[in-house]
């Protein structure tokens, strides 16, 4: 019984902080139609950021509680910078090309992005290790878990509803979703379509970058961060339906049970079973297990 | 407009082309070393810059005459040396296109590099092919002279067969009641063998050793508590890991808070990397490697501590194992390079000259004595230690060390390692 | 307009041929790698044209390279062109399997499943100890028809070998391209419904086109493996078909010499931003992809193809 419960608390966890990491990617693809490697990037933005405001904050001697407000603020004060500054710059001028044109696109700022943060931080590890720590531990049986570990999957609640109430119940949520039906019918009915990629654009990054803050304090900030989190996220959103919320909470969710139940009885298998869940899931349900039927071309 | 981007495009082109076929310098009279060693990626910071800034700081003082003796003369037999230094990231097959890029077209006169096993493989049949004398620094696997022979490959640091041979024997001195094992090792081919050799040598000197579980997760996966639960529900004597850089970084953050090498001892045979860094998350207690005399565990003489001196003073931290070894492969080539030079008459040696002097050479690095023993003279041996973490005062130290001579956990000259641990190390 | 495409291929191996004794041997050996990934490039090409991405061409590329390797393993086979045949049809064999599951995806999602296997295939590679796990394994020396080439001459025969098969193939994908199945390709992108309307099938053109691109990848592997003279299994991994789709796109879709274009420039570009900067190649080599990408759309082929135009018009 213990045994499963820890199965469960192992899986939840994991699956938690892949839902934080993956969501932004299918926000993006949602509304703008791009598969987003730069996601990666804003991923390992956030955590350096973090890292080292929440360095200086703690080293200040400030109120160690604050720091997670402080891992927030870094987030969306790194994504505040690059995001608009890659949409306005670049790739609104890119709307016109072929999805792959962009996903290569994004790729080539993925590279620019990681040589500029080794230009700025440097290749040295970063460590901020207090947070994790800070609010003592729970115990499952005889195993004890990081409190932590529940801010995670708060943080992965909190983001899920927040976003399905805005695209659900409020008047922006349904502007957007006009936006996503038919951009240029709705920017011929006034809505403005160039703001709402922009805010889109910056929300699905500021996403990555606060699940790059949050796992900070878990891991060392190091060079090629961002590598892992683009092709997980890939695989979540993709298990989920490209640009389906519910599908990403659910991809999440099956791919963190599954690992931690191979993890836990079948160590070997680990390496390539989210992979196999993904072929199974396409196989089956080649555009994912939440997706809308999209129109035939006539 | 249209003529201008296109001139652009067009020009650009032209220049990056000439770029690359530039001819070649003719022959300097500096000796060129090409360098090789992760600049980016998660290797970076605990191997290649390491590396990197040792290798700079080597290179320097040997222009300047300032290392100690028995290397005081100036660069290689009094002929200054220079560094062309290349990134290790990338696939195999980039490497070797770089590796014959450096021989070629850059026209180095010995390589030093490579941390990656894979790329050390890789690299050694070209090295052979383009007869250019290559030593490889920090890789671990034996394979390279195991499964093949070479006249211009070298590696001055030793196998990573030593690392965990050494672990089990210090673990049969300090825990004669050893009845579990555990493991936790990377999904690739440094893990895996790390694993198994240190499985095969327990399992000679504990015979009725039971192993609860090796755990294998993805390499730079980042994430372990679920690995960190399961290990900690088996409660196993001792949990090994060869774990390095920042997945090791992560499972100490990851598993401090949950006791994980408080429960069980942690055997971390590259720990070295990590302990400055993160001395909080390292409990007492922890057995630790260096990959060798190094770091913590190297002797005190001149070279060495005018080495950790200078180092400091140039990067702020002290130097790891990475730049140990790096330092080792530099001063091995300048021993056979300096041997070469006098049987030579004086007059610079050619690449096979050194070569032969290179084979079966005893010299002296920072971190002791090394012997080009086994690998029919091409591969080193050193002694090893390994010691338990102490931290006092918020310093990290090594205590209770012991040191294992080179014959004591290398296998002999033309015997496999894997065969000579399930031979009973004979 | 004339159809110069044969003659430039004529020209081009008797160009290597000529000139390759000449060349410097790290050159010769850019050339081949360029050759290698410009077949897989040539696949891909014929793929996009007809509007699908794939970002799983690693998983043909490793399997030609692991079949290659393989044979001089086990059977101590290291016939260049052996090789490469038993690559390209190991790898046709598993496209022609897998095609039946693929050719009925689309878009984003058949790049996504074709992900998928290429990943599964890095997994078990990654498991499998008797090819050396991710350190890999070595490739047997090169030979060409059971003749060991000299140390000197080796680089240039291996690149000359290349090269002929290169030229063999874009040819038959020149001459596919112009077949009446061949043309359905740019159709099956425009308008995948019309194609139906007509009587052809769309999914059995692209299990055909599959194939042949999987075959191309599967030969580009092989002769990688034999001349790099080493295999491991990050020849699977996402990151090496993005590097395959980064060349096609730098190169274009216009003729099936594009591709070897791209591939030359793209392993110029790459060894220069190592050479010279070897803390920010990666910057070099983002910054070159978006100029491209930017100021030539549809890529560097274009340039070319616009000089002939204004020499025609003139």
């Amino acid at each position: 019984m213990e045994h499963i419960a820890a199965v469960l608390v192992d899986g939840i966890i994991y699956s938690a902080w892949l839902f934080i990491a993956a969501v932004g990617m299918t926000l993006i693809y949602g509304v703008m139609k791009i598969v987003n490697i730069t996601h990666g990037s804003f991923y390992a933005l956030g955590a350096y950021a973090a890292a080292s405001l929440t360095g200086a904050w703690l080293a200040h001697g400030y109120p160690p509680m604050l720091s997670y407000a402080v891992l927030l603020a870094a987030a969306v004060v790194v994504t505040l910078v690059f995001a608009p500054l890659i949409e306005r710059g670049l790739l609104r001028f890119m709307y016109a090309k072929d999805e792959v044109v962009i996903l290569l696109i994004t790729y080539a700022l993925f590279l620019i992005l990681e040589d500029t943060i080794k230009l700025v931080w440097g290749v040295d590890p970063y460590f901020i290790a207090e947070p994790y720590g800070l609010l003592g531990s729970f115990d499952i049986g005889s195993l004890s878990y990081p409190t932590y570990n529940l801010i995670l999957v708060g943080l992965a609640l909190a983001s899920g509803i927040g976003l399905a109430w805005l695209l659900n119940r409020t008047r922006t949520g349904k502007l957007l979703r006009a936006v996503i039906h038919d951009p240029q019918v709705s920017s011929a009915m006034g809505v403005n379509v160039d703001r709402f990629y922009l805010v889109t654009f910056t929300c699905g990054s500021m996403l990555a970058a606060v699940g790059g803050a949050f796992t900070a304090p878990t891991v060392s900030v190091v060079p090629g961060l961002g590598v892992e989190v683009v092709v997980l996220s890939f695989a979540v959103v993709v298990i989920g339906g490209l640009g389906s919320l519910p599908g990403a909470a659910l991809g999440a969710v099956i791919v963190g049970l599954v690992r931690s139940i191979s993890i836990h009885y079948m160590p070997q298998v680990e390496l390539f079973v989210i992979y196999f869940v993904m072929a199974l899931v396409l196989a089956f349900r080649p555009r994912g297990l939440f997706s809308l039927a999209e129109a035939r071309k006539i | 407009m249209r003529h201008i981007t296109q001139a652009f495009a067009v020009s650009l082109t032209a220049a990056l082309t000439a770029a690359a076929f530039v001819p070649a310098a003719a022959h300097a009279q500096a000796i060129k070393i090409g360098v090789v060693t992760f600049l980016s990626g998660p290797a970076a910071s605990p191997f290649g810059v390491p590396a990197k800034n040792a290798a700079e700081l080597m290179i320097e003082s040997l222009n300047a005459g300032k290392v100690p003796a028995p290397y005081a003369t100036k660069g290689f037999g009094g002929t200054p040396v220079e560094a062309v230094i290349i990134d290790e990231a990338g696939s195999s097959t980039t490497q070797v296109t770089e590796f014959r890029n450096l021989v070629q077209r850059s026209n180095v006169d010995v390589v030093i590099g490579y941390v990656s096993s894979g790329n050390c493989l890789a690299v050694a049949p070209v090295a052979e092919e383009l007869k250019k004398l290559t030593n490889f620094f920090d890789c671990g696997t034996p394979r390279i002279f195991e499964d093949g022979s070479y006249k211009y490959v070298f590696r001055t640091s030793p196998t990573a067969t030593m690392d965990n041979v050494g672990a089990a024997l210090y673990i049969k001195d300090i825990k004669p009641n050893l009845k579990t094992i555990a493991g936790i090792n990377q999904n690739y081919a440094w893990g895996q063998d790390s694993w198994a050799d240190f499985e095969a040598s327990i399992k000679q000197l504990f015979p009725g050793v039971t192993v609860k579980t090796s755990q294998m997760p993805k390499l730079f996966a980042g994430q372990y508590n679920t690995e960190i639960s399961t290990l900690l529900g088996e409660n196993a004597d001792v949990i090994h890991s060869s774990f390095f850089d920042g997945d090791l970084e992560a499972l100490l953050l990851q598993g401090a808070p949950r006791g994980l090498f408080k429960k069980s001892m942690g055997v971390l045979t590259t720990g070295e990397t990590a302990m400055h860094k993160l001395a909080a998350q390292i409990p007492d207690g922890t057995l630790l490697g260096a990959r060798g005399p190094f770091g913590p565990y190297a002797p005190k003489n001149a070279l060495n501590s005018w080495f950790v001196k200078g180092f400091e003073a140039k990067n702020k931290v002290p130097p790891n194992y990475a730049s140990y070894q790096m330092t080792q492969a530099i001063l091995g080539v300048k021993a056979a390079w300096e041997k070469a030079q006098a049987a030579n008459g004086g007059k610079r040696p050619s690449n096979e000259q050194v070569a032969a002097a290179l084979e079966n050479l005893t010299f002296e690095g920072p971190g002791g004595t090394v012997r080009m023993a086994i690998g029919k003279g091409h591969q080193a041996i050193m002694e090893t230690a390994y010691g338990m973490t102490k931290t006092v005062g918020g310093k990290i130290t090594v205590t209770n060390v012991k040191r294992y001579a080179a014959e004591k956990v290398n296998p002999p000259e033309g015997v496999k390692s894997a065969d000579w641990i399930k031979a009973g190390f004979k | 307009m004339r159809d110069r495409t044969h003659i430039a291929l004529a020209a081009l191996l008797l160009a290597v041929a000529a000139g390759g004794p000449f060349l410097p041997k790290w050159a010769l050996f850019l050339l081949t790698i360029a050759v290698a990934k410009g077949l897989v490039a040539l696949g891909l090409m014929l793929l996009l044209r007809a509007g699908l991405v794939s970002f799983g061409q690693a998983l043909y590329y490793c399997l030609g390279a692991y079949s290659a390797g393989s044979i001089g393993r086990f059977f101590g086979i290291g016939d260049i062109f052996v090789q490469m045949a038993l690559g390209a049809a190991v790898a046709a064999l598993f496209a022609w399997l897998l095609g039946f599951l693929l050719a009925r995806y689309r878009g984003i999602f058949f790049g996504l499943l074709s992900l998928a296997l290429s990943m599964i295939l890095y997994g078990l590679l990654v498991k499998n100890e008797a090819f050396g796990s991710t350190d890999g394994i070595n490739v047997l020396p090169s030979t060409l028809f059971g003749i060991r080439p000299g140390e000197g001459a080796l680089r240039y025969v291996v690149a000359l070998a290349a090269t002929s098969v290169a030229v063999i193939a874009a040819l038959l994908v020149h001459r596919y391209m112009h077949t009446p199945q061949g043309a359905l390709a740019p159709a099956i992108k425009d308008n995948e419904v019309r194609v139906e309307y007509m009587g052809a099938s769309a999914q059995r053109a692209i299990h055909v086109i599959y194939v042949i691109a999987a075959a191309l990848a599967g030969t580009g592997g092989a002769l990688a493996a034999t001349a790099v003279g080493h295999i491991d299994p990050d020849m699977a991994y996402w990151t090496q078909s993005g590097e395959f789709i980064f060349i096609t796109i730098l190169a274009g879709t216009g003729s099936a010499l594009a591709p070897f274009l791209g591939a030359v420039i793209f392993g110029i570009i790459h060894t220069v931003a190592y050479d010279l900067s070897p803390n920010t190649w990666q910057m070099t080599l983002g910054i070159s992809l978006l100029v491209v990408i930017v100021f030539l759309p549809d890529g560097l082929w274009s340039l070319f193809a616009r000089s002939a135009k204004a020499r025609g018009a003139a």
